[in-house]
């Protein structure tokens, strides 16, 4: 692998796992988001050498072997938090590890978290309920 | 977008990273975060032939009170910093600065190191450490030396440190009973300010000093005087674009920043009391 090799390039070429997308490939729009040891991260601005080693969970790992899905994305579902999808799995990412971090969330604290992720369909407003479903507020 | 080739040394200590800093001179760059460096490289308009990676430092990171100031490690995360209980009491203003920067993903990369190591002006992070009169500390071959933050940004994107030398610690003198503000004005949630500013005003002393109003982050040493000779919020603000040399972009002329400029310093007064 050469060093400039990016994570999400990594992740899409090499390991073949194409949930992950590149939206702006600028660290702006968020659909490339990953957890890098349990935090998220824009895989467009780590190089893949970087993590040599560390924990990397994308939306193909999120849901249980038996294919039970993750509450975020059982939330998602249940609040119809998508239209095109395209931003879905770095959003779903992106609010799995908010939640993580923070269990009482305002809507507010949500809208505010998710700065870093962009959907030009929905404009946010089933995400942001599908989050405060998980989260409990 | 892929940056151009280089060769990648990944270091397990200070005396690692300088080592390949001496041997590699300006070939080399490090890389903390990569926030800031690597979509400079991704756009081709920085093309290291070495990346030192550092992020594994981890005894360079940490947040400790000692003598009266809060002493940061150099690669301590923004999301680190953000929520930190002993900033947030002591420097309120560095955390809430820090809490304005991009967004949870990049704050989870991203470190204060990196970001002051960048030298850029329209950083928020530079500014609450202008306020709060920080020391930066670079280690170098010959060892460590302090720098006060004013005699650290030497120009657009160029800081005093040497080829040779990496930013290790910054150190910022604890003022929990200081009123603060951090103003910044920008289109949408995760963008850089188009202006901003950072309040500090602690028993009749202040510290104030703007974002993306200079070439480098710019202390408003005129507001400071004039506070300090007892003038109001509203009179102390307007002399917030004194000295300031902003540039003219697509978001912004130069007199609308200098407007937001004077804007931002008032309602920033006004918030911390003054």
């Amino acid at each position: 692998m050469e060093p400039r090799t990016l994570l999400v390039q990594y992740i899409r070429e090499s390991a073949g796992l194409t949930g992950t997308n590149i939206g702006c490939d600028t660290s702006s729009c968020g659909a490339c988001t990953v957890h890098l040891n349990g935090e998220s991260v824009k895989s467009c601005t780590v190089l893949a050498a970087q993590v040599d080693g560390m924990e990397i969970t994308t939306i193909e790992g999120l849901a249980q072997a038996d294919g039970t899905l993750h509450p975020m994305q059982q939330a998602f579902h249940e609040c119809h938090a998508l239209q095109c999808g395209y931003c879905t799995p770095g959003m779903v990412m992106a609010c799995a590890s908010l939640v993580e971090e923070n269990q009482n969330l305002t809507e507010n604290e949500v809208r505010e978290g998710l700065e870093g992720n962009l959907c030009r369909c929905t404009g946010y407003h089933n995400i942001v309920k599908a989050v405060l479903e998980v989260s409990g507020a | 977008m892929i940056p151009a080739n280089f060769d990648y040394l990944r270091v397990d200590s200070v005396e690692g990273a300088l080592n390949a800093l001496q041997e590699h001179g300006d070939e080399a760059k490090l890389i903390a975060g990569g926030h800031s460096l690597l979509p400079l490289m991704k756009f081709r308009l920085s093309a290291p032939a070495y990346l030192v990676d550092i992020n594994r430092l981890d005894d360079l990171k940490y947040v400790r009170e000692e003598n009266s100031h809060l002493v940061i490690g150099a690669l301590t995360r923004h999301s680190d910093i953000e929520t930190n209980p002993l900033i947030k009491e002591n420097a309120g203003l560095l955390a809430s600065a820090t809490h304005h920067v991009g967004d949870p993903q990049v704050r989870h990369r991203g470190t204060i190191g990196g970001a002051i190591a960048h030298g850029d002006p329209a950083s928020d992070i530079p500014s609450a450490l202008l306020a709060l009169n920080a020391t930066v500390v670079v280690t170098g071959p010959e060892g460590a030396r302090e720098i006060p933050i004013d005699d650290f940004f030497v120009g657009f994107l160029e800081t005093d440190l040497k080829d040779d030398e990496m930013l290790t610690q910054i150190k910022v003198p604890c003022v929990p009973d200081a009123k603060w503000s951090f103003q910044k004005f920008n289109r949408r949630a995760q963008d850089w300010a188009i202006v901003g500013a950072s309040i500090l005003v602690n028993n009749g002393q202040s510290g104030i000093s703007l974002v993306n109003m200079h070439s480098t982050p710019f202390r408003a040493s005129a507001v400071e005087e004039a506070i300090a000779s007892g003038a109001n919020a509203v009179e102390a603000s307007e002399q917030a674009a004194i000295g300031t040399e902003p540039t003219s972009d697509i978001n912004a002329s130069v007199e609308y920043r200098k407007h937001l400029a004077r804007v931002l310093v008032k309602r920033g007064l006004e918030e911390a009391g003054l």
